[in-house]
């Protein structure tokens, strides 16, 4: 779960980490209101949960209250990585003297955290660690011992920090242990400035809380940016299923993400384009029938592919749910089944007893299939389904 | 460690549901699994099996060389440090959506006390013939079938199809390893490839990978030094990206981990990619020729 920056400041502020003053405002008024409360020049800011927002045209400087109320005009409203601006972020403009670049993040390698730090800030990881590898100071932590100040600060050896290495080697010990009591997956601060008057501020932050952790940082997961999802995509996660609604015609029914991502490739390698990502894998495999349900309410499904390859999803009690749903909704598209593994016999005979169908062997034969009645291509029509 | 008959298991979490269903199907195969743990039900019998308070606990009376944890997501780290520091050597984490400080605790404590963990999200191990550990359906004759392919799969669903797709076409499995599909994991693809070639038992390797991370490209640096034919299917070419595709680690984002950068480390180290998992078998006997 992504947070837009005021969230994620409010965080982190709670937590003793620097931020500027700012106010959350969402019309050009409040934002007037809120630069002349600030008492000097100020930041506006577009709240969005996506990067890149300076370069969109989502953070204006202003001088005085006027030019905060136009800036904000400008900016409510337009459309950022996706995301309507609604919010805005009006903050105190800080004497910046240098920027820095500070993360705390979980490396797959190590299968620990690693905390990054630069003195080469406000520009993309990427573009630094391309202009000077060895700017780019890495420091393996032990994940339940935390960052010794000490420790943050030999790793900080040989950088031009201006004499505030003791600073921020603090600031990023504080950093790690907010990454720990966050849930964090990832916590960025980027920049991080050193001001003129020999302050550390993040003037940028990014915080994506780990999804597997949201039940236990319920009062972190409100303040949240919630994923941005279609009706039926809403209602799937509802029920506790992943949809995902593409722009196809074959619906697709799979059990685990790896064999339904494979069934939309196969799809796709066969001509036709699925309709939607759904998979009933794993502790989900009860939920044919909600996912059946949801799944046909998109208009756009021509033909329905369902595959199971069971491992710890039997297919007998998914193959049970598909044939409950599809006599109650009775809908008015071909059927193609493939079925192994675990509960597979019983599972094709409850198919072909029940709703006249003999699943396919072959994954293939089934794909094939359901593109061509997808296409009209097949004399299939309605209800008759598949015969192998 | 690749999975034998007289590997000994114990199983975490053998009483509940899933675990009672799937350990009566290890012993039924024939799996060495030498006990369970239940701290409510500890000093009882399960399925003929002595149930313990703790991983510990059974260290001294049933020892095991494998941990297979059924266990929810809230309690996967209490339950994978008690088998790490009971000095299991191996622990098979089943369990998807544990939080991911908590997974990293798991690391650790298995670093330190020198346990391998595979997954977590992984649906196990299956060595056809002799032993499984997990929920893969082994017992399935018409998908597992002893022979000379090492399978690897981030995905069960998908390690399952492709271990179909080989029996299907006269091919079997010297064994087949669930990685796991979260972020995250013990043993990587790389990792398991280097036990297969390292495998006698196995004559060419057939990955699944999906989008999403580097396990691929990694494994691909090991491939090229390989003399075994390795094949490769990857998952999500049709997958649009930003998007997780169900599995925690299966996600395209910032244009890395997608489908043409793993298809392209893969073929530049002379791995044969699969556009779809059916040819997975002509790609195997090509290789295994050339190879002859």
């Amino acid at each position: 779960m992504n947070f837009e920056e005021h969230a994620a400041k409010a965080l982190l502020n709670a937590r003793g980490l620097p931020v500027p003053d700012g106010h959350v405002v969402d019309t050009p008024e409040a934002a007037a209101d809120a630069a002349r409360a600030l008492g000097g020049p100020c930041v506006v800011k577009a709240q969005a949960p996506a990067g890149k927002r300076g370069k969109a045209g989502g953070i204006r400087l202003a001088a005085s209250p006027a030019v905060a109320h136009a800036a904000a005009s400008e900016i409510l409203g337009m459309t950022i990585g996706g995301h309507r601006i609604e919010r805005l972020l009006v903050e105190e403009q800080v004497p910046i003297a240098a920027e820095l670049y500070a993360a705390v993040l979980c490396d797959p390698e190590s299968r620990g955290p690693v905390v990054l730090f630069s003195a080469m800030g406000g520009m993309e990881v990427e573009e630094m660690a391309a202009a000077d590898p060895d700017a780019m100071r890495r420091i393996e932590v032990e994940v339940a011992g935390g960052l010794d100040a000490g420790q943050a600060a030999a790793a900080l050896d040989g950088l031009d920090l201006d004499g505030r290495t003791g600073a921020v080697a603090q600031f990023l010990s504080g950093l790690f242990d907010s990454y720990r009591a966050l849930d964090a997956e990832l916590l960025e601060i980027n920049p991080l400035a050193l001001t003129g008057d020999g302050r550390l501020l993040c003037l940028d932050c990014k915080y994506t809380l780990d999804d597997a952790s949201t039940g236990r940082q319920a009062a972190v997961a409100e303040t949240g940016a919630p994923e941005r999802m279609t009706a039926l995509e809403a209602e799937a996660h509802d029920n506790g299923l992943r949809y995902i609604a593409l722009d196809g015609s074959v619906g697709v029914l799979a059990n685990g993400a790896g064999l339904t991502m494979t069934t939309m490739d196969a799809i796709t390698h066969f001509g036709g384009r699925p309709a939607n990502f759904l998979e009933i894998g794993g502790e989900a495999y009860t939920k044919a029938e909600t996912a059946l349900t949801i799944l046909l309410k998109n208009p756009n499904i021509r033909s329905l592919l369902v595959n199971f390859c069971g491992a710890f999803a039997r297919t007998d009690v998914m193959a049970d749910g598909v044939v409950q749903a599809w006599k109650k909704l009775g809908p008015d598209i071909p059927v193609f089944f493939t079925i192994h593994g675990t509960g597979e016999e019983d599972a094709v005979a409850l198919v072909e007893r029940e709703l006249g169908h003999r699943p396919y062997d072959l994954m293939d034969d089934a794909v094939l299939a359901a593109v061509q009645a997808a296409a009209g291509r097949t004399g299939i029509g309605p209800g008759q389904g598949a015969a192998a | 460690m690749i999975l034998r008959r007289e590997h000994r298991i114990l199983v975490q979490g053998v009483t509940g549901k899933q675990g009672t269903f799937w350990t009566r199907a290890m012993i039924d195969y024939g799996a060495a699994v030498v006990g369970g743990v239940n701290p409510r039900k500890a000093g009882t019998d399960h399925l003929g099996l002595p149930v313990f308070a703790s991983a510990a606990e059974a260290a001294g009376e049933a020892p095991f060389d494998v941990a297979l944890m059924f266990i929810p997501p809230a309690m996967a780290r209490d339950a994978a440090f008690d088998a790490c520091e009971a000095g299991a050597k191996l622990l098979v984490c089943l369990t998807e959506h544990i939080p991911l400080h908590d997974v990293m605790e798991m690391h650790a404590a298995a670093r330190a006390n020198g346990t391998r963990i595979v997954g977590p999200n992984t649906a196990g191990l299956v060595t056809p013939g002799e032993s499984f550990a997990g929920i893969l359906p082994a017992f399935n004759r018409a998908v597992f079938r002893p022979g000379n392919v090492g399978v690897i799969s981030r995905s069960g669903s998908l390690g399952t199809l492709l271990s179909l797709v080989l029996t299907q076409n006269g091919f079997g499995q010297s064994a087949v390893y669930g990685v796991g599909g979260d972020p995250i994991i013990g043993t990587t693809t790389r990792e398991a490839l280097e036990m297969f070639d390292a495998d006698p038992r196995t004559e060419a390797v057939a990955i699944c990978g999906e989008i999403g991370g580097s396990a691929e490209e990694e494994a691909a640096e090991y491939a090229a030094g390989m003399a075994k034919p390795v094949v490769a299917f990857v998952a999500g070419r049709a997958s649009p990206p930003d998007r997780k595709m169900g599995h925690a680690g299966a996600i395209v984002s910032g244009g890395k981990g997608d489908y043409h950068s793993k298809r392209k480390a893969l073929e530049a180290a002379g791995v044969a990619v699969a556009d779809v998992p059916s040819d997975i078998p002509k790609l195997l006997s090509a290789r295994l020729r050339a190879a002859a």
